[in-house]
Order: structure tokens, then sequence, then C-alpha cells
């Protein structure tokens, strides 16, 4: 009997080892530990022993069992890991196969650059506000102090609705101003972007319609100091740190001082360029300190309140962004060009 | 403005490089757009002298010269020309020269002789006779370059000798010698024996020439009706002979007034004073803290008669005139002026005429006051009235254009018509020519409106009209007319009359204004002290008394303490202003709501493959008919642009549909496929507060392509408007817009209100854009800001398993799929949670007339597990109701 479960355990280890899949397994486990396998077979001669030797067989028998139980688990494992080994081999795909496309749509280059600078202003406590679009030639013009011979309310400027000039397509976002110190109380910072509307015919740095982001901020001790110092700040977040900056005297009705701001010119340096023109520098936008009068016409003590307004085309600055060098691409809406942003 | 910097020397001396004037310029206020260094492209061209001229040996036609130009050694230049002769003086390109359009000169072989530069010609210097009259070549026609037309038959014969006759009085005649004269002539030596002078520049010793022996004349071509080529070399062109103070060896730039740089300033509205050439000479000298020079015109006169007695001045409307200043000018000699003078005006883009006429340019480029001046003969009755126009009043101006005048036209007239149109040109009929002996200098102030407006009706912005519009100082009219009478008597060009007449009606009073530097320096947030305010203040011709401020006449723009600040900060340096971040209250930015969704529905759209567009809110008014709105459609009421830049974009949209459609065709026509757009953008209907519009803001889809159907651009609404959690939404049919088809449109509804539209566009309407099957929805920006739902809140997860029922039914066709899933939803009970329509069948196995639709129902209870038994009387009670209401029944 000692022998027999030698040899059975001999036999089962050895097979075991060479087994190759999970039958040829599952047969090795009931052919030698099922309930007719060959190890309780012998076990059932257990009874024709003497009794002495029954404990010692008993003992022997389990090791036997157990030797071959830790084997079939071996070799379970080992077949599993082969299988699996085949099935991702053969599940392999070719990665370079382009995946499968989400399409979504594309944001407008221009408005992806007004958000980002709405999100530079709203970040420095700024509220985002806008207003009519067929505006009164009162608030475009008179209340921000353009005199009644200004030549930007010539009619070869400006879009009429009335012999009046009464209402008008508004030529500037400015006025917005106007409605911000009339609506909103003290103190205020706002930006104001939106369409505008002048007589120029389409070319490639012109449209009838284009869009301006206006700015404003209203308070007690507001100073010129205070424009600087939040203009860098905006193009410092636009065009990176360290971006160097400077301001020219400059005249607009509704300002005083005013301002233009330009930037120097990332192609050169500030050497001078084609891009720049020469110059070094590549204006920006125009501000200044809100003139006494504009405010005096909004009921505002000019005595007690202060403030600085600044203005920018939003075109220029997209393409600028964007390295467009065709305005009209801007309003042509080609998919192809889109779809680039 | 136009700036020529020598001019500018002569009021203030700058040195600075003109990079370096710029952009100090630039900086202090006056901005420089461009620099235009006159003689930039000239270079190693000096002023040589003829020594030596000979026949060149391989030639019929070349000179080899032999030239001084300060050298130990003459230069050695072949030159084509035959004007010049030994002893003029003339321009040389050298050796490695540069000229005018980027001509490189070297020197080389002509024919074998060696030529070591170029005589210029006034072209090659970038010049034209307007700037030398003197250097006008007159050519005769030289009998030794005679090509007859045809060889057979020559007019003259080849070997013509001295005396033979030609015809009539002339005749063939051998120059002997050729001397020069200093008035530019020639004095000629002839065989047969005698002697003429003539003004051709061509003539040399040895020459043949045909001589009129009747008026002692050297004949021109034209003389004797002879062509070009017959007399090839006998042309009116050649080198530029120089009469100007200079010297072999000289640089060539300083004598054609290549020397210069002229500066282009944008000189902004609030400031006509720098308009002038003394104006921004003052900037320039507080800008570069230099003395400013200014001249006091001084007038001899004692002209002969009394001015007065000559002429008076009445001004009708006073207002619109506010000062009026003239002074007359007797026996004047109508010239060219001077070479100075005229290098100027061609500097500052003024083109020369005669003295008188360069004068009043000349006195309105410095002093930036126009001025006109009258043939006084033809001021009828010596007397000037400056009133209104008549209606209907004819006059002709120095152009020659005619106009019809009415009231609003400002005149200079005589006693009996008009004879300029006041402040923008003067009138023909009294226009300067070469015989003008009696001049009036108008120097006068214009109401500023009254002329712009005068201009822009009768289109004509004239150099003078685009200053009085800006509004000019009327102190500036006296030193002006003065300096134009003082200049006549430099250029000899008349008699100056004693006196002035001078109409005062509204004279300005000084300006004075109390100096205010803790204010300034607190808009500023500079720390300025104020000695240095007053130092500014003072440089730019401030009179500053204590605290109070004297503004200069011309400084209209300065009238209160803002207006100092700038003036402050402009010299203080706008770049030396600190840099400080805001104080103060701080202030809540951010979005609101109705910007929020904006933003929301733009990323909806775009998460559903929508493009985003930018369209022009104005439109063609046939856009309408091209979207098939009818043509009493209310819709076509619309804001109408009174000066359009043209039909296409005159009227105002009251719908966003045709722009869409624009950008789809105009997408179509590049040949993209699969194209889906959105624009959030507004439309402008009538009736908004204050006569202006109601601005609507509308979100507009528009797509055509493979993957387009009318379902998938119902899915993108829906998606959309899941995605701002819009509830009790539906989709009603809709078969009245005409711009859609009638039978593939839903209006989409949210309870009472009215979102928009979906469908397809109606086939005509696709067609009218070169589309075929396009789809669009139209949605209501204020509508879908109202049919937002409420933030989303939690509900626990269901904790019993939920039972699936499909349920297939067939009804009438007619029984929409909307109706059924409302019936369905109506009589669910408390255990249905879902329905989700899967299959619409029609054809065999259901009735004709008739519909089949599935539906998979989700039932599921919150306090336990569903069982069969309620689940089927919840089927049940659906079905009975679907029957009951819509006539269905399971299939």
């Amino acid at each position: 009997m000692r022998e027999q479960l030698a040899k059975i355990r001999e036999d089962a280890l050895a097979r075991l080892a060479a087994v190759r899949d999970s039958g040829e397994l599952e047969e090795l486990r009931v052919r030698y530990l099922g309930k007719k396998g060959e190890l309780t077979a012998v076990l059932k001669q257990m009874g024709g022993l003497p009794a002495e030797e029954r404990p010692k067989m008993g003992q022997l028998a389990n090791e036997v069992r157990a030797d071959i139980e830790a084997k079939l688990a071996e070799a379970k494992r080992e077949v599993e890991e082969k299988a699996m080994e085949l099935r991702l081999r053969a599940e392999a795909v070719d990665v370079t196969v382009p995946g499968k496309t989400v399409d979504i749509g594309h944001r407008h280059p221009m408005y992806v650059a007004l958000d980002e600078m709405k999100e530079i202003f709203i970040g420095m406590g700024f509220m985002v506000v806008d207003g009519p679009e067929i505006e009164l030639g009162e608030l475009n013009f008179d209340r921000l102090n353009a005199e009644p011979g200004h030549p930007s309310r010539d009619w070869s400027d400006t879009f009429y609705f009335d012999k009046d000039e009464r209402v008008m397509l508004r030529s500037q976002t400015s006025p917005m101003q106007v409605r911000a110190m009339d609506s909103l109380p003290l103190p205020i910072r706002m930006v104001a972007p939106g369409r505008v509307y002048r007589k120029d015919e389409v070319d490639a740095t012109h449209s009838p319609m284009f869009h301006q982001v206006e700015g404003m901020v209203i308070d007690k001790g507001v100073t010129m100091a205070d424009l600087k110092g939040t203009l860098n700040t905006v193009v410092e977040q636009l065009y990176g740190k360290g971006t160097k900056t400077r301001f020219r005297p400059h005249h607009f009705p509704f300002t005083e001082p005013s301002c233009e701001m330009d930037v120097q010119c990332h192609k050169c340096g500030g050497v001078g360029c084609p891009t720049c023109k020469g110059e070094g520098w590549i204006e920006l936008l125009g501000a200044g300190m809100i003139h006494p009068r504009v405010l005096e016409m909004a009921g505002i003590d000019p005595n007690v309140w202060s403030g600085w307004a600044f203005g920018f085309g939003l075109e220029r600055t997209a393409m600028r962004r964007f390295k467009i060098d065709d305005l009209r691409l801007i309003f042509e809406n080609d998919v192809r060009f889109l779809e680039q942003f | 403005m136009n700036l020529s910097r020598k001019w500018l020397n002569e009021f203030v001396k700058i040195d600075a490089p003109d990079r370096e004037f710029a952009e100090a310029m630039t900086l202090s206020g006056s901005k420089v757009e461009t620099t235009e260094d006159l003689g930039a492209e000239i270079s190693n061209v000096v002023v040589g002298r003829i020594v030596s001229m000979d026949k060149h040996p391989n030639s019929d036609h070349m000179w080899v010269c032999g030239l001084d130009v300060g050298r130990d050694e003459p230069v050695q230049i072949v030159t084509g020309a035959w004007n010049v002769h030994v002893g003029d003086l003339v321009p040389v390109a050298l050796h490695r020269s540069t000229l005018p359009g980027g001509k490189k000169i070297e020197k080389g072989n002509l024919r074998g002789v060696k030529s070591n530069g170029m005589l210029c010609s006034l072209r090659e210097l970038g010049l034209d006779e307007r700037d030398f009259p003197y250097a006008v070549i007159t050519a005769a026609a030289l009998l030794n370059d005679y090509h007859p037309i045809d060889p057979e038959k020559p007019s003259i014969p080849a070997d013509i000798a001295p005396g033979a006759k030609i015809y009539g009085p002339v005749v063939a005649a051998r120059v002997t010698d050729c001397a020069p004269n200093p008035d530019g002539t020639f004095t000629l030596t002839l065989e047969p024996a005698a002697t003429a002078v003539t003004p051709c520049q061509n003539v040399h010793a040895g020459d043949m020439v045909a001589h009129n022996t009747k008026t002692n004349t050297v004949c021109t071509l034209s003389d004797l009706r002879a062509e070009q080529r017959e007399f090839p070399h006998c042309i009116e062109d050649g080198i530029f002979v120089l009469r100007e103070p200079c010297a072999p060896g000289d640089d060539i730039k300083p004598v054609i007034n290549a020397d210069d740089s002229v500066v282009e300033f944008e000189i902004t509205p609030n400031r006509p004073d720098c308009l002038s050439v003394i104006g921004l000479a003052r900037e320039v000298a507080a800008t570069f803290d230099k003395p400013l020079t200014l001249h006091e015109p001084a007038v001899r006169g004692g002209g002969p008669g009394v001015l007065t007695d000559l002429l008076s001045v009445e001004t009708r409307d006073p207002d619109l005139c506010p000062r009026y200043t003239a002074r007359m000018v007797r026996n004047v000699k109508i010239a060219p002026s001077p070479k100075w003078m005229r290098e100027r005006l061609r500097s500052m883009g003024v083109r020369p005429i005669n003295n008188i006429v360069d004068i009043t340019n000349y006195v309105m480029l410095e002093y930036g006051q126009p001025m006109h001046a009258f043939d006084y003969r033809y001021v009828q009755g010596g007397k000037i009235v400056v009133r209104r126009a008549s209606e209907g009043e004819e006059l002709t101006t120095l152009d020659g254009q005619v106009h019809t005048l009415n009231a609003n036209h400002l005149v200079i007239a005589d006693d009996t018509r008009a004879v300029g149109l006041a402040g923008i040109m003067g009138g023909l009929n009294s226009e300067i020519v070469a015989d003008t002996a009696d001049v009036v200098f108008e120097s006068a102030n214009f109401d500023g409106t009254c002329i712009r407006k005068g201009a822009l009706a009768l289109g004509m912005r004239t150099e003078a009209s685009a200053k009085f519009e800006k509004g000019l100082d009327v102190m500036n009219t006296l030193p002006a007319v003065n300096r134009a009478c003082e200049l006549v008597e430099l250029l000899r060009a008349g008699e100056v009359l004693d006196g002035v007449i001078d109409v005062q009606n509204r004279m300005p009073e000084p300006y004075k204004m109390t100096l205010e530097p803790e204010k300034i320096n607190a808009l500023l947030g500079t720390d300025v002290p104020e000695s240095e305010m007053v130092r500014i203040l003072r440089k730019l011709d401030f009179q500053v008394d204590g605290r109070t401020v004297t503004v200069p006449s011309f400084r209209g723009d300065v009238r209160r303490m803002a207006d100092l600040a700038e003036e402050v900060a402009r010299f203080y340096g706008y770049n030396n202003i600190p840099v400080t971040l805001m104080r103060g209250q701080t202030t809540e930015g951010g979005y609101n709501d109705a910007q929020k969704l904006e933003n929301k529905l733009g990323a909806l759209a775009r998460e559903c493959g929508y493009d985003e567009i930018i369209t022009y809110s104005f439109i063609s008014p046939s856009a309408y008919d091209k979207i098939l709105w009818a043509p009493e459609d209310p819709r076509r009421q619309s804001f109408k642009i009174l000066n359009p830049l043209g039909e296409d974009t005159s009227i105002m949209r009251t719908t966003s549909l045709p722009s869409i459609l624009d950008i789809l065709a105009r997408n179509n026509n590049f040949r993209n496929k699969n194209v889906k757009l959105y624009e959030l953008g507004r439309v402008y209907l009538p009736g908004g507060e204050d006569g202006l519009a109601d601005e609507r803001r509308v979100l507009t889809l528009g797509a055509y392509g493979d993957d387009m159907d009318f379902y998938a651009m119902k899915g993108a609404v829906e998606t959309i408007l899941r995605g701002i959690r819009a509830r009790d939404v539906e989709f009603v049919p809709c078969a009245d817009n005409p711009s859609y088809h009638p039978g593939r449109c839903a209006k989409v509804t949210n309870g009472d209100a009215v979102l928009g539209v979906v469908g397809q566009i109606h086939p005509l309407c696709a067609k009218n854009y070169g589309l075929d099957a396009v789809y669009a929805a139209e949605l209501d920006f204020s509508a879908l800001l109202a049919s937002r739902g409420p933030d989303p809140e939690y509900r626990p997860l269901p904790r019993y398993p939920s039972v699936a029922r499909d349920l297939a039914i067939v009804a009438d066709k007619s029984v929409t799929v909307g109706q059924i899933e409302r019936c369905i939803r109506e009589n669910g009970g408390k255990y249905l949670r879902g329905v989700a329509l899967f299959d619409i069948y029609e054809g065999p196995g259901v009735p004709e007339g008739k519909r089949s639709t599935a539906y998979s129902l989700t039932l599921r209870a919150d306090d336990g597990t569903l069982t069969d038994d309620h689940a089927d009387e919840t089927v049940k009670a659906i079905l009975a109701a679907l029957h009951e209401k819509l006539g269905a029944v399971i299939r």
C-alpha cells in the first residue's frame, strides 16, 4: 500500500507537471482525487490493514493528497497564466490606428481672446456689463463730451437711423461708460465688450462692424498711476510676465489726461521690424482719466470721485493672439478656419 | 501734418537723429507717423566742374569729360548728354554711389573708354523742373545730328556747307565759338560771320546749326518743324547744370535740399495749433528743453495810396466771422518765389505756384493761419463783404468747380458777387494771375462748424477748411497777415500799403485759471513739485503768476485742472508716472445669471459639435425674401440705416436665420462637408425704450451634411435644453413657419412660453442659398433664461430593483409619438419611472393608415420589490388609457 501511494504520488506529480490546459487539469483532479479516484480507491483498502499501521498509512495518504493538491493548484495557476497570456496576445490592437473621435465644436477665436480678457478683469473685481448697439447719439457723443462738430459724428463715419442723429449704431463701446454711471452704484469697476459700427469698407484691417472692450473704474482717489498699474497687470497676464509697455499722450474727448498704451513688439523686442512698422512698439489701447465734464454730466462730483477708462479693439487683439493676418477671416466663418482654434 | 526739420531749426535748434527725435516727440504727445530722410537714398554724389570735353573715339554722340571733384586729379566720366560745357558745375555720382530708386553707380567701360561714375540729371536726383525751373533744357537742331526719315530723300544734304540756304532766311552755320553768359544763355560765333545769343544748351564749337538770319536765332526742332527722330540726340533732357553757390567736391545734398528730413505728425483734433511749424516748434522746444526763437514780423510799408480809401470790409454775420484782417500790396510783380521758399513748400508737400500764392501757403504752414490773396482789380467797389450766400448763388472756385450755394455757405463777396468760399477756397474770378498788379491779403477767422458743414456739403475739404473746422486762434490773424507782407517785401514782390483792416467781432478774453498742484498730483498719482509744474507750463507759453495761470489764446483745449494735469504729465513724462495697484473699496465682480447662461449655451452647443460663428448684425432687405417671409410679414419691420455702406448691410436684422444660412452657403461653396454652426447673436426688433431697438439675443443653430436630419438637429436642441435643466419642454408640430419645411418643423415650448423653433429649412428657402437639405434651430435667449430649471437636488438611489416591460401598440398614423408618450406618462401611476421609444414600424402586419410604436417601460416601487401583479396592473391601466384616448391597441 505504501508503494501504491508512492506510485500515485509520483504518477500524479509527473502528469500534473506536463498538463497543458484546464480540461486536462480537471481530468487529472478527478482521476486522482475524485470520489472514484485512485487515492480514494487506495484509502478504501485501509480497512484491511493492521490497526497499528492505519495511523501511519493515514498520515501518508494525507501527505500524498496534500502534495497532489498543492501541485494541482500550481498547475492551475500556470495554465491560467498561459491562457491569459494567449488571450492578451490575441487581443492586441494596432494602437496607432486613430481613436474614435468625439466631434466637439469650437469657440470662435475672437471670443477665445475675449474670454481670456474677461477672466482677467473678473479676477480683479470687475463686472461684465452690456448694453444696446442701437444707441442714442446723446450717449455715444454728447454725454462723452464730443462736441457737436466732432468729426466722428460725420455721416461718412457713423451710421444713423434718423436725420436728427438721435438714434445711431454705436461707434464705440464708450456709451457703456455713461450707462454704467447712470445705472450702477459707486464705486464701479466694469468691462463692457460688444459690437461697434463704423462706416469703413471691408478690407484686411477694416470692417463696418467690429468689437471693442470698454473698461471703467470710478472710485475715490483713483489715479493715473492706478490706470498704469492695472493695465500693466492685464498686459502681463495676456502677453506674459515682464512684457514691456509704454504710455503715450493722446486725445479722446471723454478722458483727460488721455493716453495710448503700446506693448513692446514681441517679434523684434523693440528694435523695429515689419510687424511693428519699424517702431519697436505696437499700439494696444486708448485710455485715460475720465474727463470731469463726463462725470458731472452723470451727476458724479469730480471733486470726490475720479476714475479711469480704457477701450480697445478686440479683433486686433485676437488677430495678434493667434497671428491671424486678415480681418475678413473673422467674419467669413469658414469652418477650416474656425476649427483651428 | 508734415514738418521739415530744416524749417523747424529756424525756430529751435535740434540735432537729435531722426529716430530719437520721433521717439521724444511721440512720448510728449505729438505722435510721429513716419520720417522721410529726403537724401536717404543719395550717397557719394558731389559737385563737379567740367574741365575738359572730348568726343568719344568710338561713338558719334558721347563725350568724354574730365571733372574736377575737389581731388588732385580730374575724374574721367563718359556722358551721352549734349547740354554740358567746359566750366559747368554738375552733380557727379562717383564710383560706388547711390541714387533715388535704389540705383547704384559703379565705374565701368563705355565703348572701351573708362568712366568713373555718372553725371546726373534732375530726375536721377529725384527732382524735377518745379524744384529748379532754370534747369529746363532747350535743344537746338544740330545739323550734324540730322538723320533723314527717308535716307533716299534727305531734307538737308549730309554735306551741307556753312552759308547754304535751308529755307527762307534760315541758313546753315558752323559754330566756331560758344561762350556761356551769366544768365545761362550762350553767345555763339558763327560762320558765315555772325554772332547770335541762344538759350540752347546743346551747342558746342564745331557744331553745324540752322541760323535764322532774320531773327538772328538758332533754330530748334519746332522752328524747323522737324521730328525728334530726325535729330535723335537733340533732346530736351540732359545733365542738371547747377547754378547754385557751390564748389567742386561739395556734397550734393545741401545743394539740392536733400539734407532735410520731413517728419509726419498725427495731430489730434484738440491741437489745431500744432498744424503749423511754429506750433510744433513750441512742442519741440518744450520736449527737448531748448529755447524757442520766435520772430516778430516787421513790415516797412509805405506803398502808394491809403488803404482805407481803397478797401473796406463788412461782415454781415459777425457770429460766423469773429475776425477779418486784411492788408494790401500794390505794384506786384508775379514771379516764381525763391529757391528757399520753394524748397520749404515742397518739403511740406505744397506745390510752388508763384510768389504771392506761395507766400500765402508759406504763412499758412508757418503760422497755421489759412490766408487768401485776391486780385484787387476784381474786387468790385473796393469792398469785401463777408456774408451768407444767397439761395442758388453760383461760384466757380480756383479748382474750376462750379458750385451752387445756399444760405448755409459763407462767402467772401465784393459789391456784387461772391469772390471766394470763406475758409474753403478762393474764387476763380479773383485769382492771382501773371498780370496781377494789386493784391489783397485776407487773414480771417471763421466759425469752425460753419466751415465744416459747408465743406462737407460741397464735398471739398481743403487744407484751409480742415484747419478752420477745428477752431483756430483768433489772435493769430494779425501776425499772419503781417508775416505775409514782410515776405512780400523780402521777396521784392510788391509794395505793401501802410495800415491794416481789422474787423474784430468776437475777440477772446485771456482765459485765467488756478493752478492746483495738489489736485494735479492726486489725479496723476505723482509727486511733481509745484515749481516743476510752473516750469513746464511756462515752456508752453502759459503765463503763471503765483497760482494764476493764463492760458495762451491758441490753447482753447485747456480749460480745467485735468487739462493742466495733462500738460504737466506730458512733459513730466507719462512713463515717469508711477505704477500702482488700485486701492479703495473692493467690488463684486463676476458673471451674472444671464452671462453664465450665455457661457453655458455656447459650451453645450460646442459639445454637440457646433462651431461658433460671428455674423454681421445688418443684412440686406432681400434676405427676408430669401427666407420666404411674406411681403406683409410684420417681422420685416426693421431699423433702417439711412447712410449704409451698401444695400447688403442696410437694415438691422430681426432674425438671425439669413445670417447663418449665408455662412452655411459660404461653407458649402468652400466644399466643406458636414458643417454645424451656432451663433449667440442679437436681433433688433422695433419697440425698445427711448425709440431704440428691443435687442434680443438668439441662439441659432444651423447644419448640413451626411450626419444631419431633423432628429439630429432636434437632438442637439434637446441636449442643450437638458443641459440648462429646462423642464416641461415640448415639441409641437409647426406647419406655418414659412422658412421651414411644413412637415419637419416644431415649435419648442415650455409651458406657455415659446422657446423657439427647430426644423428642416424649406427646400425653396434652401435653394435660395444654393443648399440642399439644411437644418436650423432658433432659440430665444430670454425665454431660455426663464425656462432654466433649479439647481439639482440629490434624490436617493433606488433600493429596490426595477421591472422592465416592453409595449408595442398600434394607432392611427396621425397620433404622434408625443401624444402617446404623454398618455403613457399621465397614466403610469406611481410605479412608472421611465418611457423610452425603441421602435417605429409601418408596413406588412400593421393595417393601412396605422403605425406601430414600441416602448420600453421602467417600473419600480420605492418601498419594496415590485410584484408582477403590480406591474401588470400598471401596464393594463396604460393600455386602457391609450385605447380610450388615442384609439391605440396592443399589437
